[in-house]
């Protein structure tokens, strides 16, 4: 059982938060040889993973990036090489990232009908002014438009992505965005609040002294904001920034959460497998040049210590609502957990910052803005 | 009278500001002798201190001996004593000096006399020596060579007709420079017949020797299997080896009369070998001791405590070593209700706390935490009892205060003209009180104003540097103890007087201070899970209040494939940014926020 996550690094312009791996298209011609690398990279971990008698795909991620820029044709040969090499199965979660804009109902059809069941519209806001401050390249009635063709081409698992926090973003502007999601009758929601990071044309702003954002207290609100409508929609927060209707989480993110083998493929990926993470180099013609050669694309990798894979399962454990299931801890690491922690985690409970509940390890709902504070006392 | 034999050595010293060069010309000393090979020729040889590299100063002293041949055909043992130029280190500075017979003044070509070298030249003329004036530096454009001659004779008083001009850089001078020392300075003098009198000016400890004290032999000898004795204690030890730095650690059959070098002893405990000790034989003991020996006396305090409490007997051990290599430090054990086990340490000046301070946690590595400097303050108690009191925290209360006193230091500044007017700004605002000022040179004037050292300890060097584009130099020396109308100020953080963080300020600038205090704390301190209110007290009034707001929001929010390792890394520095906090109460509180009454600005 494995998930898949394909990384696209193309995309029309870059946001203006954006710090991903990702970057306009230069040239067609770069298009076609990283799909080529992508096959190449595909089949080379095909025959290791064929060896280890474990073709069995639970999930694939095409994520990026915009990967839905890409031809429809381009997207249906990489699943098809997918579909080709490695066990299919109608169980399968097949996830698109798409930007609103770059879809149309043809498009979906056609992917639809190369297996394609899950999609993840980065719609981040309904207002035309926020989402022009963010430099994204639609609008809003683009982004419903988008939804409205993916539900009429089939599609029965849509998510969408939303910000808040942004600058001079307000808590009216941000319940409206709520209010209209609901409208969309989605399956899943992503809720992220802003991080500015280095390196970002807000980044720089912010260095510089010239990005209004919202005070702390309004960006909690918004948060709750989100948790109560979302919620009042018949939403769950299944983890701390996803919400979805019963059944419908994202089995692929589960996956990192829950501890389970990905492999991470395309520019700047990330793997975890073999127990070992590793990533994949972040320059395009090293990427390339390595896959014509028939090199696996790896150019860090990482051995954890037993204490350090503890340490992450816990807080990533912790992020689901549902905590971490302290009997599967035990068997992964044949120890129980109040072994290592016991003395963190009474203290965390005395706190009021973790709880048990029916075998499973919890953030208390005070903690979960604080999360971060939590984790530290088991990395 | 010097002897036959001795009319060979020569024992001397370099006085140089810092930058001035001295360090490079003492690598030109011993590249010409050959002392060193190219090969092993390593820039500024003697500041072997990984710290004496990175700030270029000197600190610890070491003595080395050259071997050269004059041009009247002789050839004559020099021995090179190396001294720290920072005005911290004056006492290091006269222990060394007491080691010489004459000393090589280095003035800068083209800067001229600064004010530490000042100090230092009065010191060495204190102790008779024979100084030859140097200027270095000549091949730079701006060198004035005359201009700084005539400095040394109007300020120094001294014949500069006869000065050197070198250049350290390209080696222009350095045979001059040998020359003048074996013609002008006296040869040592001492009677190796007599019983041994050797002056410990300096020691370290090795691993393998124990306790290595460096020595100037005064009189008599010393031999390898000797009895000696320590005339202050009366201990007394076998010698295992004698020898001499070459620089390398050369074995030697003797050291007579006039002779610098080292000697082992198997000596175990470090506080044995006492500099400014006199070393005798056991047998035939010598009946005075060596005089003129300045004891260092620490014009600073603070508190050194571990932020790991088990950390404690790590840092006891680490001062007892360090302080045979610093017989300046002083320490005791002394106890914070907010740190902890401690140590309260006296330090010469600030930079040699800095020093210290580092050298603890790089070669030791040990994880500190410094409380802000204070000086001694002489407290007159309404019951008439004067105590002196070297912690804030142990002042008593004030209506048991008759009056306090504090240290006052005379400080002279040389300053360009043009800057007359910020110097006076300056000491204003730092209490001080005008004495005098004089011209130096056309443009250069020295300015003498008496100063609260209190005053010092906190920004003054880096103010008036900054005030004066780096032009100004400082010294300062003690002057004596003078009334104040002083106060304690104290910081309570969540409703308890955290003690490390008390402070004696003057009355007038309390206010100003507990507000920018407790502004900076609110800054250091880290959002705690609950509110922490920051109030600056004096006595039972509360002169300011910040607080540090809950933390209410700390976390990841997007956590996938590709971020799992960055974050865990992210989080693992989160942790260990909390360790290095100290807890107190149950408030975390980092290292740095101890210091920061240190860095107010006025």
């Amino acid at each position: 059982m494995l998930g898949l996550y394909i990384h696209f690094p193309f995309c029309v312009q870059k946001c203006n938060y954006c710090d991903f791996l990702s970057g306009p298209i230069s040239s067609r011609d770069v298009v076609q040889d990283y799909l080529q690398a992508l096959e190449k990279e595909l089949t080379i971990y095909h025959d290791f993973l064929k060896r280890d008698g474990n073709l069995k795909l639970e999930t694939i991620y095409l994520g990026g990036g915009t990967p839905s820029l890409l031809e429809t044709h381009e997207l249906v040969r990489v699943l098809e090489k997918c579909r080709d090499l490695f066990n299919w199965s109608p169980q399968m979660e097949v996830t698109l990232e798409a930007n609103p804009g770059t879809v149309d109902i043809k498009k979906l059809v056609q992917l639809k009908k190369a297996g394609l069941n899950r999609l993840s519209f980065g719609v981040q806001s309904f207002d035309q002014n926020l989402l022009a401050s963010m430099g994204r390249i639609h609008s809003p009635k683009m982004a419903k438009e988008s939804i409205m063709a993916a539900k009429e081409a089939g599609f029965k698992n849509i998510s969408l992505d939303l910000m808040y926090g942004l600058p001079e973003q307000s808590l009216g502007q941000w319940e409206e965005t709520l209010v209209q999601t609901i409208e969309l009758d989605v399956q899943h929601i992503s809720v992220y609040g802003l991080k500015v990071e280095e390196g970002t044309v807000w980044g720089e702003w912010e260095s510089e002294g010239r990005l209004s954002l919202p005070e702390e207290d309004v960006v909690l609100t918004m948060r709750k904001y989100a948790n109560k409508i979302l919620r009042q929609a018949g939403f769950v927060r299944y983890e701390i920034s996803n919400y979805a209707r019963p059944g419908y989480e994202s089995r692929h993110n589960l996956g990192y959460w829950t501890g389970k083998p990905y492999l991470g493929l395309g520019l700047g990926a990330s793997s975890d497998y073999w127990n070992r993470r590793f990533v994949n180099t972040s320059n395009m013609e090293h990427y390339i040049f390595l896959l014509k050669r028939g090199q696996l694309p790896v150019t860090e990798e990482e051995i954890l210590s037993f204490r350090q894979r503890m340490g992450e399962t816990i807080f990533l454990g912790l992020r689901l609502s549902t905590g971490l299931d302290l009997e599967q801890f035990k068997k992964r690491y044949g120890v129980e957990i109040e072994v290592i922690y016991g003395a963190e985690i009474e203290k965390l409970k005395k706190m009021g910052l973790l709880k048990i509940n029916q075998g499973h390890l919890q953030l208390t709902t005070k903690a979960v803005s604080i999360a971060n504070y939590v984790f530290t006392f088991f990395v | 009278m010097t002897q036959d034999w001795q009319k060979h050595i020569r024992n001397f010293c370099i006085i140089a500001h810092i930058d001035h060069g001295k360090s490079t010309l003492a690598d030109r000393l011993l590249e010409y002798t050959g002392a060193v090979s190219d090969r092993e020729m390593e820039e500024q040889l003697l500041d072997k201190m990984d710290l004496e590299r990175e700030r270029g100063i000197t600190i610890k002293l070491k003595a080395v001996r050259l071997n050269y041949k004059a041009k009247d055909g002789e050839v004559y043992q020099l021995n090179l004593i190396d001294t720290p130029g920072h005005v911290d280190f004056t006492y290091e500075v006269s222990r060394s000096l007491a080691a010489c017979e004459g000393a090589l003044l280095i003035v800068d070509a083209a800067q001229g006399i600064e004010a530490q070298t000042l100090a230092n030249v009065y010191l060495a003329l204190e102790h008779d020596l024979e100084i030859i004036p140097v200027i270095n530096k000549i091949d730079l454009p701006s060198a004035e060579p005359d201009r700084v001659k005539q400095e040394i004779e109007e300020v120094i008083g001294l014949d500069a007709s006869q000065a050197i001009l070198t250049s350290a850089k390209t080696g222009e001078g350095t045979q001059e420079i040998l020359e003048a020392i074996v013609q002008r300075i006296p040869a040592p003098q001492g009677e190796v017949d007599k019983p041994l009198r050797a002056l410990i000016f300096d020691s370290f400890f090795d691993p393998y020797k124990g306790a290595i004290p460096n020595i100037r032999v005064v009189e008599g000898e010393v031999k390898k299997g000797a009895k000696i004795k320590m005339m202050s204690s009366g201990k007394t030890f076998e010698v295992t080896d004698v020898g001499i730095y070459t620089p390398a650690l050369q074995p030697v059959e003797s050291l007579a009369a006039g002779e610098v070098g080292f000697i082992a002893a198997s000596i175990k405990n470090v506080k044995d070998t006492r500099v400014g000790d006199t070393i005798t034989e056991e047998d035939r003991p010598a009946s005075e001791p060596l005089p003129g020996y300045k004891k260092a006396t620490p014009m600073v305090y603070c508190g050194l405590y571990p932020i790991e409490t088990n950390q404690y007997e790590d840092l006891r051990d680490a001062l007892e070593k360090l302080q045979l290599n610093d017989a300046s430090l002083l320490y005791e054990p002394e106890t914070s209700t907010a740190l902890g086990f401690g140590f309260r340490c006296g330090f010469l000046g600030l930079l040699h706390m800095e020093i210290v301070k580092e050298r603890l946690e790089r070669e030791y590595d040990l994880q500190l935490i410094t409380t802000a400097p204070s000086v001694i303050y002489q407290v007159i108690k309404t019951d008439g009892e004067v105590m002196m009191v070297d912690n804030p925290t142990n002042l008593p209360d004030s209506s048991q205060v008759e009056a306090i006193e504090e240290p006052y230091v005379e400080a002279s500044i040389i300053v360009p003209s043009d800057y007359v007017g910020s110097v006076m700004e300056l000491c204003q605002e730092k209490r001080g009180q005008f004495d005098n000022m004089e011209y130096v040179a056309q443009n250069r004037v020295v300015m003498t104003y008496t100063l609260p050292l209190s005053e010092i300890i906190f920004d003054f060097f880096d103010a008036l540097k900054s005030r004066t584009r780096g032009y100004a130099s400082f010294d300062y020396e003690f002057k004596g103890y003078f009334e104040a109308d002083l106060v304690k100020l104290d910081i309570m953080i969540n409703g308890e007087v955290v003690d490390a963080l008390s402070c004696i300020v003057h009355k007038e600038k309390a206010y100003y201070r507990g507000r920018v205090l407790a502004q900076k704390l609110r800054k250091l301190i880290p959002r705690q899970l609950f509110e922490v209110p920051i109030q600056a007290a004096i006595g039972n009034k509360i002169i300011a209040r910040e607080t540090v707001k809950a933390m209410r929001k700390d976390v990841l929010e997007k956590c996938y494939g590709g971020d799992i390792s960055r974050k865990r890394k992210l989080l693992e520095k989160q942790k260990e940014g909390k360790k290095r906090m100290k807890q107190v109460g149950s408030v975390e509180i980092p290292q740095e926020a101890f210091m920061a009454v240190l860095s107010i600005d006025e």
